[in-house]
This record gives structure tokens, C-alpha cells and sequence, in this order.
């Protein structure tokens, strides 16, 4: 993975002398909140319900053990002993003290992490596939681009100020496993017809309040435009973004309502004026950090590996886990392990300080030392060899990892919601302990098969509620929370934006109402049909039957 | 209100003018660009230097044909969360080749100052007068910058590249 | 009109605090003053800017209760929440715990 070399040290490292001074000058009264408050955004830090936050980012999901252990240790010198883990592939940290965030943040330096622009009206982390340089789907590793976005990105003087944060992410396969199609920027990288790479550049999705699937303004950009092309949309959204109204400031709707071919071709004529201006990186530049991420050295091992069948032919339990949370990897011989945050009951993509020690310590014993975090909130191995799998597993089996959930109903995506987040109108996190609970059996939650629940507690949708293929939003009803349940959206390639499906549901109701959407997919699907193809096939008609036809 | 430029507090020489007052015959003078637009012929007779005052729906092609008339361009940030002036800044500099003063005007803080410094800014309207030194290390306290802009700060890849 | 109480998030930690009878600031709802009138809520509103401006806590507001005998609680699930703390075992789940 990559390592910070001397200049990424120093801007990190002067960051947090910076941070200081301002925390020290509101401590000290020379700064208001309200002047304060847009500086400590800039670096992560929000004021929620009960504490502060502190919003960490974890470039491109990718962490080294060594940065988990400081991950773990920040848990536990300034905070509870947990963190969460973010649909952006942050960390979140739910109650961190204002004078000790200056610390904390020189801890976090020392092992190359930061919070920088994990709030505010900028880049925000770019975030990737999780199975990057490892996934046998991949035509090229998209972190290598990734981290070039993360440092043209990083304190850059002419977007620091947009009309609303922006959201870039990145994958190197046709499966999405990043959501790309709901972000600001979207990336794909693609083969060319002549074979060459580059990418696909999609512009314009996004949840919340109005939720849009990002449109394709490129069908092709030659890899090493790529900062270039990226200047020129953010040089169109900066002057053109709405400014007038909060609500309609993200690019969305820039992009919806000036028309995409219009908004492309704007795109097209900044960018023919800046792309041989020197935005882009040289080649050996692009070298220089593609070498960070050159494969690591692998054992040479046959595809078929006798142990592991063996293991499984033996051990149900691992057998089935295995059929569920492991992913095909490139390498012969290898597996992608996913380590599940959604155990049952559990708050998703909460770990403890001791989870994430020993977690750490697995990756350095079975994985290469690097550990990955998932835009669906679970960790992941990326490199384990076959024959290890079933003692990795009975290790993470032992700190509560190995639900074997991957994709399916208790794999819910989900926001802190009420419990924690001051923007919040209902709790997420005890209905989504409630789902778990209710389909915590796993013959039932595997036969239901793929159904992905993605829950947030309002309208800005930090729980991807509209790319649910069951998403649950959480409403205010005069200090009540209420449930609406949306049908039919998907987060990956076949992106789609679910629809409401009637009126909210009172929180007892909420699961109840699930169980019910649950049983009519399973009375009318057809053989090999996932929840989303019944979705789309039979239309909402079947489910408002069953949820409201009593009344 | 002061004025710093080249890394000091100035005194200003500049008279912003508003739309409908008298703009002096014989002083420089910064005027709307509705002002010019509608006074063109008689502001460019007066014997003084010009300049003129965008806001921030005013891109900078508004006045990229007449550039040669103005000594100064000031750029107003009617918040320091609007950020439409720093792609003005640098397009002025970088794109229409302007080499007159590019002023920020308006709600102009220190904490912007390096991000206003790199797009091309040369002078900054600002109401904090408590010490220089204060803006002095806005422009130093982060010495690594990512990206080219209108600045002269090497980016860290051609500083890699030249390691 | 609703009975009602003057709520903040203490500065350093951020935890929510409640405006005592006193003028000085309390983890506990019970401890904080009861506010019965615009007058009252003009009153305690007055005491907490000066803290404001004293930088010992931000966002100050009011917020409606419920009396019973003995204890209050805040109306509205948003303000039992902060009033109680999250309503989740955090990081595991409770049965591991």
C-alpha cells in the first residue's frame, strides 16, 4: 500500500500544528463558534448529540495493521473503546474531548492517517473497491488512481470552497462493489476498444433528498488525463453549482438541470483549454506510486487446495461461511476473507479497541499485514492463502467476524442515526439490531439469499436508504419515529433508486413490515431470482398488498 | 478596512466606487461592472487608472476583452464560503493572462488566505488588522502543496521528480 | 404554556448540559431550572449567552419537559436521547458484554 514520503509527512504533520492553534484559540475565547465552527469542519470534527465527533478517513478502505493498532489505541486513550466504521470507509469516533482532538490527531500522523477534509463543502475521502488489486474481476487496481485523486485533492486552493462536499469514487471492475454510480464523480475504469485503459467518468449521483444516478459524461478519458478532466468538472461545478439553496448546491443537480449533454459539453471545453496545462501527473510520477501498489510477493499454489476442500467437506459451520463471506481471488491458491461488522444484535460496523487489536494481529499472521475497510461496513482480508482459511476463521470466530452474513438480509448498511447524530429524525441502529435478531437464523437468512437492507435515520441518507433493495428511512412524526420503506434499489452496477412503497411504519411495526416484503418475494419468486429481480419483475403492486391491503 | 499587499498593510490608493456616485476624475478608481458597462466611453476618458469590481456570478470573461484597462480586478467573496472567485482568480491569470492586481474583496480571512495566495491574489481587503504576522503565517504554517495553480510553490510531484 | 427547560452542549466535551436555577450548568435534567414562562425563557436564555460568550458552552436552546412527581424528562425522542445518552450498548452487542 502506499507510504507517505517526506512531503505527504510534512502537510500532515503541519496540519496538525495548525488544527492546534485553532483548537488552543477557541479554548482560549480569541475564536467564536460560529468562526470556529467552519475550521474544525474542515477537519472532521462535528458536534453531535452527546459529544463531539471526530470523522477519520481511511483512504481508498486501505489500512495497515500498524494503523489499526493506532486506530484501536485512539479508541481507548480518547474514546469509549469503539469506533464505527462509515459508508465512506472512515472511521467515526462518537466522543472524543475538544482538547485532546490535537493529540489525537498527532497520534493518528504518526502512523500516516489523517482527518482532513473528512467534513466541509470539499473533497471529501476517495473512496474505491474494496478488493482492489486483488479481485479476479479487476481490469486495473483502482487505488493507484485513488490515491493520485487523494493528493491533487488534499488542500486544493481552487475547490475548497464548492457550493456542497463532493464525493469521488473509484472502481477497476464491471461488478461495482463502490457504489460509484452514487457519487459526485464516479470512476470506472474501463478497456478501450484498441485495448488501452482509461476510464469511464460518470458525473452527478447522489442520495439524499434528491437522489440521482450518476450519468456518464465520458465514455473513454486516456489514463493520464485523468486530473486534468477531473479540474475541468470541478472548475464547471465551482462557478455554475447552486449557491442559493443548501439543498440544491451538490452537482446533481447541477447536472440535472442544465442537461448532461450540455453539462458535458461545458466539461469538454474547459477541459480542451487546461488538459496539456500541467494538471496532469507525469508518467514517472504515475510510476512512482503505482510501484506502492505492485502485487505482493505470493506463493505459488495450486487453484485446488486439498486442505480447505477437506475443511470444509468436514465443518459445516466453516463450510457455510466460507460459501458466503470469502471472495475469488486472482492469485491461485488465495482467498478474499470478509470479516462481517453485523453480528447479530450488534450495531453495524461498530468494532471495539480489542476487535480491532486483534484484528490487526490476524492481519499480520494471515493477510500480509493489511486489513481493508467496505463501503458496506465489514473489514476484509485481502490476502489469505486457502489453507489457512479454517484457522482464520476459528480466530475471528472467536471475536464475533465470521457471521456469516455477507449480502444478505442481517448485512444491513446503516447509519449512527439518533442514537448518536444531531441530524437525525429516528433511530437506526436498534432496528437494524431488531432485523438481525428477527432473521438471526441462518437457514432462514440463507434461503431468503442476496437482500441487501440499507437504513438511515433522515433524509440524508448517510445509510444509502435508496439504494436498498429494502431501504428503510427513518421519518419525525411529532417526536415519533416513524419507519418508510422503499423497494427496489440496488448500489451496484445495476444502480437503481428504490420507490416508497406507502406510509410509514410505527417503530414496533417497522420489522414486522420487513418480515412482510420478505414472505412475498418468497411466495413469488422464480427459480434463481435474487429479492431485487422479483423487486423489479412483479412491481410494488404485490407488496402494498400485503402491507396495507388489511386497511 | 486595510489593505495588505506584498506581504504588508498599505495604504490603499484604490477608491471603490458605488454604481451611481461620482467616480473622481483625477484618482484611481475601482467601478462595478455595471458601471463600466454603462460609462465605458466616459470612465476610460478620465486621466486616472481604472479598475474594476466583479461580484460572484461575474465570471471574468465579462471583461476578458477589455483588460487592457484595468489595473486592478477585485473579486468579492460575499462570503468566505462562496468559492466561485478562486476559479475567477485563476482564470484571469491564468487563462486571459491578466497581470494587473487581482484584489479580494469582501468577507477575506486569514483562514482562506493561502488557498486566495495560490489562485493568483496580490492584494486582500481585510478587516482583521490585529498583526501582520498573523497573515505572514497563514501563507507559511502548510509548506507542501499537492496541485499547480497560479502560484509559484513547486507541487510535491515536481519536487519528487527533481529529488 | 409548556413547561420547559434550557439545554447546551458543554464546550470542552461537548456533553449535554442543563442550565441550573443558579446560572451554573448540570449533566442532569433534574438539576436543570424550570422554566414556566416567555419571561423565565427570556431569562435563562440571557444567562446562557453570557456563558456563551464566557466560551463554556455553544448552542444553547429551550426545550419542553414533562414534570412528573420527583424527575423530568424531555418531550420528544430527540431530546430523551440526548437527556439519557445513546440507547444502544455501543461497539458490541449487549448479550457479549
Amino acid at each position: 500500500m502506499y507510504r507517505y514520503d517526506e512531503f505527504d509527512q510534512t502537510l500532515v504533520d503541519e496540519r496538525v500544528v495548525q488544527f492546534r492553534d485553532q483548537v488552543q484559540r477557541r479554548l482560549s475565547g480569541e475564536l467564536t463558534e460560529p468562526q470556529f465552527k467552519p475550521l474544525r469542519l474542515m477537519n472532521g470534527l462535528y458536534m453531535q448529540l452527546h459529544a463531539y465527533m471526530l470523522r477519520v478517513a481511511i483512504p481508498y478502505g486501505m489500512m495497515s495493521s500498524e494503523q489499526l493498532r493506532m486506530l484501536a489505541h485512539i479508541a481507548r486513550r480518547y474514546d469509549r473503546g469503539y469506533g464505527h466504521f462509515t459508508t465512506r470507509q472512515n472511521i467515526q469516533y462518537n466522543w472524543p474531548k475538544l482538547p485532546e482532538v490535537p493529540d489525537l490527531l498527532a497520534d493518528l500522523a504518526k502512523v500516516q492517517m489523517n482527518a482532513i477534509q473528512t467534513s466541509g463543502n470539499s473533497f471529501r475521502n476517495t473512496t474505491a473497491d474494496q478488493y482492489g488489486g486483488v479481485a479476479a474481476d479487476e481490469i486495473e487496481d483502482p487505488r493507484i488512481w485513488s490515491e493520485i485523486i487523494r493528493q491533487w485533492s488534499t488542500l486544493h486552493p481552487e475547490f475548497s470552497f464548492l457550493p456542497r462536499k463532493f464525493k469521488i469514487a473509484v472502481t477497476g471492475s464491471p461488478n461495482d462493489r463502490a457504489a460509484v454510480r452514487f457519487h459526485d464523480i464516479g470512476i470506472v475504469i474501463v478497456e478501450g476498444d484498441g485495448g488501452e485503459i482509461g476510464f469511464e467518468v460518470l458525473v452527478g449521483g447522489g442520495l439524499g433528498r434528491s437522489p440521482f444516478v450518476a450519468k456518464t459524461i465520458r465514455d473513454f478519458l486516456p489514463k493520464q488525463h485523468l486530473l486534468s478532466y477531473l479540474e475541468a468538472i470541478l472548475r464547471v461545478y465551482n462557478q455554475l453549482g447552486r449557491r442559493d439553496n443548501l439543498f440544491k448546491a451538490r452537482i446533481k443537480i447541477l447536472v440535472h438541470e442544465t442537461g448532461t449533454e450540455e453539462f458535458a459539453r461545458l466539461v469538454e471545453d474547459e477541459w480542451a483549454q487546461i488538459k496539456d496545462a500541467g494538471v496532469d501527473l507525469s508518467v514517472e510520477e504515475v510510476g512512482r506510486i503505482k510501484a506502492y501498489f505492485a502485487p505482493p510477493v505470493y506463493e505459488a499454489l495450486d487453484a485446488d487446495v486439498a486442505e480447505f476442500r477437506a475443511q470444509r467437506d468436514a465443518d459445516p459451520d466453516f463450510d457455510l461461511w466460507a460459501g458466503t463471506n470469502l471472495a475469488p481471488h486472482r492469485q491461485p491458491g488465495y482467498a478474499i476473507v470478509n470479516l462481517s461488522l453485523k453480528p447479530e444484535g450488534g450495531p453495524p460496523g461498530d468494532a471495539t479497541a480489542d476487535q480491532m487489536d486483534r484484528v490487526a494481529d490476524l492481519a499480520d499472521t494471515f493477510s500480509l499485514g493489511e486489513i481493508r475497510v467496505t463501503h458496506e461496513q465489514n473489514l476484509v482480508f485481502a490476502h489469505v492463502r486457502q489453507a489457512d482459511l479454517h484457522e482464520l476463521w476459528t480466530e475471528l470466530t472467536a471475536i464475533a467476524m465470521t457471521t456469516p452474513n455477507m449480502g444478505l438480509i442481517t448485512d444491513t448498511i446503516c447509519c449512527p442515526g439518533l442514537d448518536y447524530c444531531n441530524l437525525a429524525n429516528a433511530r437506526s441502529i436498534p432496528v437494524a439490531q431488531r432485523i438481525s435478531r428477527r432473521f438471526a437464523d441462518l437457514k432462514l437468512q440463507h434461503n431468503i439469499g442476496e437482500l441487501r437492507i440499507k437504513m438511515s435515520g433522515c433524509i440524508n441518507a448517510c445509510g444509502h436508504h435508496h439504494a436498498g433493495h429494502i431501504g428503510i428511512l427513518g421519518v419525525d412524526r411529532k417526536g415519533e419515529e416513524y419507519y418508510q420503506i422503499t423497494l427496489g434499489g440496488s448500489g451496484a452496477e445495476d444502480a437503481s433508486i428504490g420507490k416508497v412503497i406507502g406510509p410509514a411504519f410505527s417503530e414496533d411495526a417497522v420489522v414486522d413490515a420487513v418480515a412482510t416484503v420478505v414472505n412475498v418475494y418468497v411466495a413469488k419468486r422464480k427459480d434463481g431470482e435474487r429479492f431485487l429481480d422479483t423487486c423489479r419483475r412483479i412491481g410494488p403492486e404485490p407488496f402494498k398488498e400485503k402491507l396495507y391491503g388489511a386497511h | 478596512m486595510a489593505l495588505i499587499k506584498d506581504g504588508a498593510f498599505v495604504d490603499d490608493a484604490w477608491t471603490t466606487v458605488g454604481d451611481d456616485d461620482p467616480v473622481p476624475g483625477d484618482q484611481p478608481a475601482i467601478v462595478g461592472f455595471e458601471r463600466w458597462q454603462r460609462d465605458r466611453d466616459q470612465l476610460l476618458a478620465r486621466g486616472a487608472p481604472l479598475g474594476v469590481r466583479l461580484s460572484s456570478d461575474q465570471p471574468p470573461a465579462l471583461i476578458a476583452d477589455d483588460l487592457g484597462h484595468f489595473d486592478v480586478v477585485a473579486l468579492e467573496f460575499p462570503r468566505f464560503g462562496d468559492g466561485r472567485a478562486y476559479s475567477y482568480a485563476r482564470l484571469l491569470r491564468q487563462r486571459h493572462g491578466y497581470t494587473g492586481e487581482v484584489r479580494a474583496v469582501g468577507d477575506v480571512l486569514r483562514d482562506q488566505f493561502l488557498f486566495m495566495h495560490r489562485c493568483g491574489f496580490d492584494a486582500f481587503e481585510v478587516t482583521d488588522q490585529t498583526e501582520i504576522g498573523h497573515w505572514q503565517q497563514a501563507l507559511s504554517e502548510i509548506s507542501v502543496v499537492y496541485q499547480p495553480a497560479a502560484d509559484d510553490r513547486p507541487p510535491a510531484p515536481t519536487q519528487r521528480a527533481a529529488t | 404554556m409548556n413547561l420547559r427547560t434550557l439545554t447546551a452542549n458543554r464546550l470542552g466535551d461537548g456533553a449535554v448540559v442543563y442550565l441550573t436555577g443558579d446560572g451554573d450548568w448540570s449533566r442532569s435534567i433534574n438539576d436543570g431550572r424550570l422554566i414556566t414562562s416567555t419571561e423565565e425563557g427570556d431569562d435563562a436564555l440571557r444567562v446562557a449567552r453570557r456563558c456563551l460568550e464566557a466560551h463554556a458552552v455553544v448552542e444553547p436552546y429551550l426545550i419542553d419537559i414533562i414534570a412528573d412527581t420527583g424527575s423530568r424528562r424531555p418531550a420528544g425522542t430527540r431530546e430523551l436521547i440526548r437527556s439519557r445518552g445513546p440507547s444502544i450498548a455501543a461497539g458490541v452487542p449487549a448479550e457479549q458484554r
